[in-house]
């Protein structure tokens, strides 16, 4: 009952709304927390409004992205217009695809076709385009090249079981020197998303698949998904600080860049911090693709960053659509990605000059987010998040040495099947 | 004799100060997080004071964010959350307190149980109450739901207060001629002052510091809280968490509540024995 | 009738009075979420869905989570932090009442540093901690190491068996001066004239203590007490900020927005709240039964 009214209501919009156009519309768009992701939003947002005669209010959100899926649901579940426009992280658009307009029948294939296609598959839900890719993120190895060089290493590792060797030699060695706080690697290990980002990275990387395969089958019990699970409990405690089962990003990039980690995973924002004014280590370090697992292994990143879609409860979806479609725009991301470092979303971005001399990195390991893997959730939708936690609460397991990595993901695989009952 | 005395009064000191480590300590360390530089938070060994003290990043909170604005909606939401608690839970209070009838126990009991249930669990149902009211992302849709939690522990607070008061004064205004809430408003609220600044102490810190509720029903700045303000907090990305800037805020939010104490410590201690007289 | 039964008939209608606006109130903002809550309980039901499909399941829901381990253990988690944090608050907190009572000299400045630790929201507090917390620098492990109470730093938070202890620790700072605050009340009721007797008749300070302080606190005591155990057992902000959602520690409560908000679990998820508001239930029965003659 209540939908039919929402419907009638957001068609009876649709028809009002563009009646009146030109008199322009207020339009309420979601993103970002403060500081600079805010106001790059808001300038980007403004330069739209001018040029469309059209009013945009910039709403900020939790910068915690659970606080804010959270608050998105609350506002959808209730079927409120007061936002027209969200920004939604890479894995919602299966979660939360109920919500927004299908933008294929608004853009043409054509500018689809400007995206990367593997983040547009991951906005593609049963055929519904939910999002527009805004910008991406993939995990990346940040390594101290002063250091390799310190202990006789030409190249930063290309295996895990490498970047291990090296991690503890160095580890020993600057013990040694005094240093007692410096560790081999950090990453994120606590029960949370970030060690799902992590974990299938690992998984990934030996041929362990991505946990629910693009059929939708379960395929995380597999003896290379073993494997991966079980080499990095080995580094827990030996190169890798006890409490790295604790770290959310801040808190690994809080060792590393005070100077006391060799080998770092983390996101693309560290880079700029790393390199600021005061940066203990700043020029000191590098980027580089995560290590394959085993020379037979590949090189895998998980695929992160945020897209823009449009709410179904819009009173104005025509307008807000052009507004996604401008902020996701070659030019606005291209500002973004100098003023910001934002990753783009086109692939022709990445051979930008302009954009490249801003962040000369990005033109370095364009091959990683072109290839970056998706989390399972375009294909487990709804119920992403109860397979991500399953995911994550059993490799913790495994960390923190409560159970060894076989039995874990055994039991694991029985815990999806009963998540996944008769379908996703 | 003199010696054991002093002896006792050393060790007395001495666990007042260990006391007074453990509570105040981690509100230091907040100050001290708040004066360093992005860099200074991660160093290790770790530095008890900062090499330069960054008061900047005190200006920086009120220039980033419109803190200023923060801090008057939570004011104001705390502040009539906890004037209505009181003044609405001291005429429950005068009931439960003093007057027989049947079904007191089960009344006693009901506002008990609300103060008990966990507040995720009432998050949707209150959430369709606060748009259904039309209040949502107004100071309303905060205050009216924050009574869940503070108005059964005033009731229950100024309930024993008021049992505490002795029946002669109020049975004297009686046969003078006064209405019960005369006598609620001239001879009983005076007496119950002790109580009603510590219950409404305790309501307006719980109103002020509330977080699930204030994240929900708000959507901007107008009726948007410290708390959540707070939470918004974040530095060129999402996952930067602009850690100095947080503790800067966090001191500037505690400071009104030791201040609101500071005021009303007076009333609070004479208050608080003032009503041990016996009756 | 009597004048005395139309007396206090009339004094019943004036307490019927006098309640209504609160009873008003909590029935808006209590007794309906609540009856919601109830309602979806018996449904099968994802927030997710647009429009919302919601299908009658009876007692299912309850029949999972009867069968739900992570249930058990978040229950067990519940119980244990509830245990260790009220006895370490009901007795930390006397003991600071006790020696705010006294006077001294700086009485003021004791008992402003009593609500520093309240004042500070939960959310901004436990992130702090977290911070102070970590292994490699934080402030913790330092002092500790100043002082020579171990000789590694620890992975508070990292290691099972420290886990919830080390929240618990986070727990008490914050809620101990609220404890004290409730029985310093008490305390300061207690008329000095008794205590001056008892010296005259020659108790010790021991003696008075057991003998005049602790029945006379009592009430108060106990009012503390159920506040307090029944704020612990529905423990959220600290757990879910400090461990997320990870089994080692998880509350009831967590496990009630994992399933609500991140799970999208309308239905379950409200089973799951029913479960805490009946475990809780339980306990206030149980201390209202032992408070009865208090309440007369």
């Amino acid at each position: 009952m209540k939908a039919f009214k929402f419907l009638a209501v957001a068609s009876l919009a649709i028809a009002i709304g563009s009646a009146t156009m030109a008199q322009g519309v207020t339009l309420r768009i979601s993103c970002g927390a403060v500081g600079q992701e805010l106001q790059l939003c808001t300038d980007g947002a403004q330069a739209w409004a001018e040029q469309t005669g059209n009013k945009v209010e910039v709403v900020s959100t939790p910068n915690s992205t659970t606080d804010r899926l959270a608050l998105y649901q609350q506002q959808l579940a209730a079927g409120s217009s007061d936002i027209d426009v969200y920004q939604i992280d890479v894995i919602w658009p299966g979660i939360l695809s109920d919500f927004f307009v299908d933008l294929n029948d608004y853009v043409s294939p054509d500018l689809v076709g400007k995206f990367f296609p593997r983040i547009i598959s991951a906005n593609t839900v049963d055929g519904r385009l939910v999002a527009l890719p805004w910008f991406t993120d993939a995990g990346l190895l940040y390594y101290r090249t002063d250091l390799l060089k310190k202990y006789g290493y030409g190249a930063p590792p290309t295996t895990w079981s490498e970047m291990a060797k090296m991690a503890a030699k160095i580890q020993a060695g600057e013990r040694q020197a005094g240093n007692a706080s410096f560790w081999g690697f950090v990453f994120q290990g606590k029960a949370y998303e970030g060690l799902t980002c992590d974990a299938l990275e690992w998984v990934f990387s030996h041929k362990g698949g991505t946990i629910v395969d693009d059929k939708g089958d379960i395929t995380i019990n597999n003896p290379n998904a073993v494997k991966a699970i079980e080499q990095a409990a080995a580094w827990v405690g030996k190169i890798a600080p006890p409490g790295v089962t604790s770290y959310q990003e801040e808190e690994a990039r809080g060792v590393w860049q005070a100077g006391n980690a060799a080998f770092m995973r983390n996101w693309p924002y560290a880079w700029s911090l790393g390199n600021g004014k005061d940066s203990p280590i700043k020029g000191k370090f590098d980027v580089t693709v995560l290590p394959k697992g085993g020379s037979d292994g590949q090189h895998a990143a998980t695929l992160g960053g945020w897209q823009l879609a449009v709410s179904r409860f819009s009173k104005h979806p025509k307008e807000a659509v052009s507004l996604i479609v401008y902020l996701t725009g070659y030019n606005e991301q291209k500002r973004r990605a100098i003023k910001g470092s934002f990753l783009p979303t086109r692939p022709a971005l990445y051979k930008d000059a302009d954009v490249l001399a801003a962040n000369p990195f990005m033109g370095k390991l364009y091959d990683v987010f072109v290839n970056a893997v998706p989390r399972p959730s375009a294909q487990t939708k709804q119920k992403y998040n109860q397979v991500s936690s399953a995911f994550w609460t059993a490799v913790h397991n495994v960390l923190i040495g409560q159970t060894d990595a076989a039995t874990s993901l055994r039991m694991l695989e029985q815990q999806l099947k009963r998540i996944k009952g008769r379908g996703w | 004799m003199r010696s054991r005395s002093l002896i006792s009064t050393l060790l007395f000191y001495l666990l007042l100060l260990i006391i007074f480590v453990y509570l105040i300590f981690p509100f230091y360390w907040a100050i001290v997080s708040s004066l360093k530089s992005p860099n200074e938070l991660f160093e290790t060994p770790v530095r008890y004071w900062p090499a330069h003290p960054r008061w900047r990043n005190y200006v920086d909170v009120f220039t980033q964010q419109p803190f200023g604005r923060n801090l008057l909606n939570s004011t104001i939401v705390a502040g009539m959350t906890t004037f209505l608690s009181l003044v609405v839970g001291s005429t429950a209070a005068y009931a439960l307190g003093r007057f027989r009838f049947a079904g007191k126990h089960t009344i006693f009991y009901a506002v008990l149980s609300v103060a008990m249930f966990p507040q995720i669990s009432v998050l949707g149902g209150m959430f369709v109450l606060v748009r259904s009211l039309g209040v949502y992302n107004t100071w309303w849709a905060l205050i009216l739901p924050y009574m869940i939690f503070t108005l059964p522990f005033t009731i229950w607070v100024l309930t024993s207060f008021i049992r505490e008061i002795p029946r002669e004064l109020e049975e004297a205004a009686f046969v003078d001629g006064a209405s019960p809430l005369q006598v609620l408003r001239i001879v009983l609220l005076p007496l119950m002052a002790p109580g009603l600044v510590t219950a409404g102490l305790l309501a307006f810190i719980q109103a002020w510091n509330e977080f699930l509720f204030a994240l929900t029903f708000t959507v901007d700045n107008s009726a948007r809280t410290v708390p959540v303000a707070i939470a918004l907090f974040s530095g060129a990305s999402q996952y930067e968490l602009p850690w100095a800037q947080i503790m800067a805020a966090s001191v500037i939010v505690t400071v009104p509540l030791i201040v609101l104490v500071l005021i009303f410590q007076q009333r609070l201690v004479s208050g608080l024995t003032a009503g041990a007289v016996k009756g | 009738m009597t004048k005395k039964g139309r007396l206090s008939a009339r004094r019943a209608r004036t307490a019927w009075v006098f309640l209504l606006p609160s009873l008003l109130v909590l029935l808006l903002v209590a007794a309906y979420p609540l009856w919601r809550t109830l309602q979806l309980s018996f449904f099968q039901v994802s927030i997710l869905q647009f429009p919302l499909k919601p299908s009658w399941v009876g007692l299912d829901n309850y029949k999972s989570l009867l069968a739900d381990p992570y249930w058990w253990i978040s229950l067990k988690n519940t119980a244990f932090f509830t245990i260790i944090s009220v006895i370490l608050e009901t007795v930390l907190g006397l003991g600071i009442a006790l020696v705010v009572n006294t006077r001294f000299s700086g009485r003021g400045l004791m008992r402003t540093a009593m609500l520093v630790p309240w004042a500070i929201p939960t959310v901004v507090s436990a992130q702090m901690w977290r911070w102070m917390y970590n292994d490699v620098y934080g402030v913790i492990n330092d002092l500790l190491m100043r002082v020579h109470l171990i000789a590694h730093p620890l992975a508070w938070l990292a290691t099972s068996r420290l886990a919830l202890p080390s929240i618990i620790a986070v727990d008490v700072w914050k809620t101990t001066p609220f404890m004290a605050l409730l029985l310093l009340a008490g305390l300061q009721s207690i008329p000095d004239e008794l205590y001056e007797a008892a010296t005259v008749d020659g108790a010790s300070a021991w003696q008075q203590f057991w003998r005049i302080t602790l029945p006379l606190l009592k009430p108060a005591l106990l009012v503390a007490l159920i506040f307090r155990t029944l704020d612990a057992l529905r423990v959220f902000d600290v757990i879910y900020v400090m461990t997320g959602t990870n089994p080692t520690t998880m509350s009831m409560s967590v496990y009630a927005r994992q399933q609500l908000v991140d799970f999208g679990a309308l239905g379950y998820g409200s089973a799951v709240s029913m479960g805490i508001f009946l475990i809780i239930a339980i306990f206030a029965a149980a201390y209202l039964v032992s408070l009865r003659v208090e309440i007369d």
